[in-house]
């Protein structure tokens, strides 16, 4: 196209609907085009700003794709060893019950070598947020089986699929910390439409006001792509994430706390 | 039947050891050494030679994984990066006081903490100082070749197996990523059920009626015997310095300067001896094989007969410490080091071997 | 006879492939190689190199700083590399894409219009082959068939069927390559 579309006198106060949250520091994300990472922390930071608590917010980060979410979220952050997130953050509640805490961890990272971390960071009931982004692949060392990997599905450690017989199969980590009764809320959601991503920030707000009525663990797991890892275009990754990942990760709450008037 | 292949070392090791008779792999993926578990996932080496794979969902379970199969007397290993490796410091310790052999191969990557996936020796002390609590030692192996990663994962079970120790493949990401042309041996046929029972009457592969009970354990409350356990360790450790020595000396025997070198260094070093020599510097270069044991005795010598000794490390002086304890004051000592996965270049490894020594 | 050769350029290139069908066609003639890759995140869409050794004798260091041929794919490399030229060496690079050229006198320097020449023949994928085709008629070391031979070996069975548009593109790179600036 010749022409350009785009009108640069556009660009006026009044004109303004949506714009990036300065709780996002200014820095190019380094996931790839497309990947569910980068919303979800885009979520996560509006939230943090619309409650007005980015002074009160400590957020763990883990090893995987988002080792650096301490270079892009604007609050104060730890990166933690491979799978320790919860380990830390139960740490930093308990020294500083009236902050909010947050963990941000990938499957390989909470459902693999974290199991134990967060499974007793749930059953403790520390009262922190645990975000949880499944995308069903190790995506930062090149696309190897995670726990939460499809059955049939192929990765570098998989190639030909992976075999539940000798794989195991894949771990509904959300379901399973559900049944803890250290847990308050328990929830999956999706970033990959504008509906899923309003519903997911909504769930992501209401895990961090419970934190204020120390009941336990809120846990929001969000069904994520990557585009890299399972070698498909963004768009195509989407479509699959559709039809292959929510049948076996159905969306929406699994535990909701009592409500109080 | 031998081949002759193009494989980097990572690729090599595993290889190797679906060929030599290797039981059991246990993994948890990490960079730069993934390709390990991936080579041996896409080759099956289940249906190959029976040899069980799989991925664990940590170090710590990979580890405690290698324990309990070497304890059934199974050849089995585990490999990993400096990270997952301190993770398993505990189960080697354990899996030294149970005198257990297995294989550990670690693809050193700069630390500390997560560091970096570029290629560092910063594991040297953990490695062959114990690493993990206690009194103990590994056999170190560090291969300087495609062909030596091969080549040291039969040698490294042997070793394990003669001593009931575990044994630790010591190399690096360069190593690892690198290609080079390897000669894979024949394959032989994993231990049969009798050839355990044999090789390691030991071993917990089930109670006849005419044994007693066999335990895999390294406790031991009564400090007298707990004493008596740990002389028999330093005795066995013995006897791997009075055999198990390896070293390769190249270009030694008119040396009046000399590289010690392990690993991908002692690689860079034998180019900056090609340097040095063009400029008529006499350098030779002495690359410790096995770690531990160390080459003492080769040190002290060399050591009486060079103007100076340069260690070449990708870490902040760790080997240099063993040179000059073994060296006795003969001859300087010095030390090079370039970390976080930065390498040494060969001509500026000759460029500080002439600053320090000869004054350039 | 040693060589040092240092390929660069974006991943995705097709830069350390091509370096691996180099080695191969290596060690189909009997020479010692080695492959050595830069490794890591770098990969994704960023830059990516491979250092290959051929050599009649055992290879002392796979890591090197100073190069016999320099093969340059892209700005980034160029700035980083051509400077590692030995005095006397080689440097091949494909213009696309390059806004600074290479200034050393000291050197022989070709291009090849690699990418032009691999959209014109319709396969953008086979890019890396008229580069490596180029090289091998600058620097003979090794002959063709070995090449071709190196390629089945390091192609996957499943790729077998492109080997004929690869020998293509190839030959092709033999043809399109010019010197820029030649040592007398
Ligand atoms: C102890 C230890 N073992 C292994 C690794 C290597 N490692 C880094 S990230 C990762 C997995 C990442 O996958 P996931 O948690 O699913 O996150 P993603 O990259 O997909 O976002 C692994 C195995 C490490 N850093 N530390
Ligand atoms: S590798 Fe996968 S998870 Fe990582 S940034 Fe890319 S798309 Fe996202």
């Amino acid at each position: 196209m010749a022409e350009t579309i785009f009108d640069p006198n556009i660009i006026k106060d009044q004109n303004l609907v949506y714009k990036r949250t300065d709780h996002m520091k200014e820095k190019a994300l380094s996931y790839c085009p497309g990947c569910g990472h980068g919303t979800a922390h885009r979520i996560l930071m509006e939230v943090i700003e619309e409650m007005g608590i980015q002074e009160k917010t400590i957020g763990v980060s883990p090893v995987g794709c988002s080792v650096l979410a301490y270079d892009f979220m604007n609050v104060d952050m730890q990166g933690a060893a491979h799978g320790r997130a919860p380990a830390l953050a139960t740490a930093i509640k308990r020294l500083m019950p009236d902050k909010f805490v947050f963990t941000y961890q990938g499957d390989g990272d909470l459902a693999a070598i974290g199991t134990a971390e967060t499974i007793h960071a749930c059953n403790r009931g520390e009262h922190i947020t645990i975000i949880f982004i499944n995308n069903g692949i190790y995506g930062m060392t090149g696309g190897q089986m995670a726990p939460t990997t499809l059955p049939g599905m192929r990765s570098s450690t998989s190639p030909y699929g992976r075999d539940e017989a000798t794989m195991g199969h894949p771990l509904r980590m959300t379901e399973l910390v559900a049944t803890l009764p250290g847990t308050c809320f328990v929830t999956r959601q999706a970033v990959h439409t504008p509906g899923n991503v309003r519903k997911a920030k909504r769930a992501l707000r209401t895990a961090f006001e419970l934190q204020t009525r120390k009941i336990g663990v809120s846990f929001v797991e969000i069904v994520s792509n990557c585009n890299s890892g399972w070698k498909m275009t963004p768009v195509k990754a989407n479509t699959w994430m559709e039809e292959n990942m929510f049948p076996y990760y159905p969306l929406g709450d699994i535990k909701v706390p009592e409500k109080i008037d | 039947m031998k081949e002759l292949r193009l494989m980097k070392g990572n690729e090599a090791i595993a290889e190797a050891a679906i060929r030599c008779g290797c039981d059991a792999y246990f993994g948890y993926p990490i960079t730069p050494q993934s390709e390990i578990l991936e080579y041996l996932m896409v080759e099956k080496p289940h249906e190959r030679t029976g040899m069980v794979v799989l991925q664990a969902e940590s170090e710590v379970a990979s580890i405690n994984m290698v324990y309990a199969g070497a304890g059934c007397g199974r050849k089995v290993m585990t490999s990993s990066s400096s990270p997952g490796v301190s993770l398993m410091q505990e189960g080697l310790s354990y899996c030294a006081g149970a005198e257990l052999p297995c294989l550990l191969v670690n693809v050193v990557r700069g630390g500390p903490g997560l560091g970096t996936i570029q290629p560092s020796q910063a594991d040297y002390f953990q490695s062959t100082k114990g690493g993990g609590h206690g009194d103990y030692r590994l056999i170190v192996l560090a291969p300087s070749s495609v062909q030596e990663m091969c080549d040291f994962v039969g040698l490294g079970f042997d070793l394990a197996f003669k001593y009931r120790n575990p044994a630790l493949i010591l190399t690096d990401g360069a190593i690892g990523q690198m290609m080079e042309k390897v000669m894979l041996p024949a394959s032989v046929n994993r231990w049969t059920e009798e050839e355990i029972k044999q090789q390691t009457p030991w071993a917990t592969t089930g109670k006849p009626a005419d044994r007693p009970a066999n335990v895999i354990t390294s406790l031991e409350l009564d400090s007298a015997k707990q004493e008596k356990v740990n002389q028999k360790l330093q005795a066995k450790y013995a006897e791997m310095e009075k055999n198990e020595v390896r070293f390769e000396r190249i270009q030694c025997d008119d040396a009046e300067y000399l590289f010690v070198a392990f690993g991908t260094s002692a690689r860079i070093c034998q180019k900056s001896i090609d340097l040095a020599r063009a400029k008529g510097i006499k350098v030779g270069l002495l690359r410790p094989i096995t770690l531990f044991p160390f080459p003492k005795d080769e040190i002290e010598k060399l050591a009486g007969q060079v103007k100076g000794m340069l260690s070449v490390e990708m870490n902040a002086g760790q080997m240099v410490e063993d040179i000059r304890l073994n060296a006795k004051g003969k001859c300087p000592v010095e030390h090079y080091g370039r970390f976080g996965g930065i390498m040494p270049s060969p001509d500026e490894v000759l460029k500080v071997l002439e600053q320090k020594f000869i004054g350039g | 006879m040693t060589e040092e050769i240092i390929i660069a350029g974006f991943g995705g290139q097709g830069v350390l492939s091509m370096g691996k069908i180099l080695a191969y066609s290596g060690v189909m003639q009997d020479m010692e190689v080695s492959w050595m890759p830069s490794y890591g995140p770098e990969m994704r869409g960023g830059t990516a190199n491979v250092t290959v050794i051929l050599s009649s004798e055992r290879i002392s260091s796979p890591i090197i700083n100073q190069y016999d041929t320099a093969i340059i794919l892209n700005q980034q490399s160029m700035d980083k590399f051509e400077s590692m030229v030995k005095p006397g060496g080689t440097l091949l690079y494909d213009p696309n894409g390059i806004t600074r050229h290479p200034e050393r006198k000291d050197i022989n320097i070709y291009k090849v219009e690699a990418s032009m020449e691999a959209s014109n023949m319709g396969l953008t994928k086979i890019f890396n082959m008229i580069v490596l085709g180029s090289f091998i008629k600058i620097k003979p070391i090794v002959q063709i068939e070995n090449v071709i031979k190196g390629l089945k070996k390091s192609l996957p069975e499943r790729y077998h069927h492109m080997i004929p548009d690869n020998e293509d593109a190839i030959r092709k790179g033999m043809e399109v390559s010019v010197p820029v600036q030649l040592l007398s």
